[in-house]
């Protein structure tokens, strides 16, 4: 009987863990670069990419220019 | 219509955008909201500088028209159309296609040109007579 409780109590710890680890992945907001050229083409490039680490560091900045 | 305007209708229409910034092609500032002097002049700079780099991220090259840079902290958005530009920032995940939309419009607005007629489309889709497309 001990040992079923016990299992139970592991088996929902377990289940509630990885809830909590999913849910955190989900919520966890990428970094991103889109590009727009003239001739209609976008170029889209994900936050470990050498082209984002170029530009997001500038974006970056710009987002802590104080507003109004 | 004047840039002063243009900022005033499209912080009037987009919730989303935080602060603006319309600059010409020298990066000097033709109006901001949002943003006080010294900050619009360093968004008017990092716009340049955004569309400086992005046209050399394609080997092809080509002139970069928008870019679009989407962090936890918030998204920035530069639109350029001839000789101005327009810079954004906004909270985290905005509606893209919506900004990029009002941001164009303003542009436009400020360069004389008529404003396109989206407000009645919006109007006829909180109607429900439109599916948003």
């Amino acid at each position: 009987m001990r040992r079923r409780l016990l299992g139970l109590a592991g088996f929902a710890t377990g289940a509630l863990a990885g809830t909590a680890l999913y849910r955190r992945s989900l919520g966890r907001r990428r970094e991103r670069l889109d590009v727009y050229f003239e001739d209609g083409t976008m170029v889209s490039f994900g936050e470990h990419s050498p082209e984002a680490e170029r530009l997001l560091p500038v974006a970056r900045r710009l987002l802590t220019v104080p507003r109004r | 219509m004047d840039a002063a305007q243009a900022l005033a209708d499209l912080t009037e229409i987009s919730s989303q955008i935080e602060a603006a910034v319309l600059f010409a092609a020298d990066g000097s500032v033709l109006g901001s909201t949002g943003a006080d002097d010294g900050a619009a002049a360093e968004l008017a700079r990092g716009a340049g500088e955004l569309l400086e780099h992005a046209s050399g991220l394609r080997d092809e090259g080509g002139t970069v028209t928008q870019v679009e840079a989407s962090t936890p902290e918030g998204s920035v958005f530069v639109v350029r159309d001839g000789e101005r530009g327009i810079v954004a920032l906004t909270a985290p995940n905005p509606t893209v296609g919506l900004v990029f939309y009002d941001l164009k419009s303003c542009l436009r607005g400020a360069g004389g040109e008529e404003k396109p007629k989206r407000r009645r489309r919006a109007a006829k889709q909180e109607e429900g007579g439109d599916d948003a497309s």
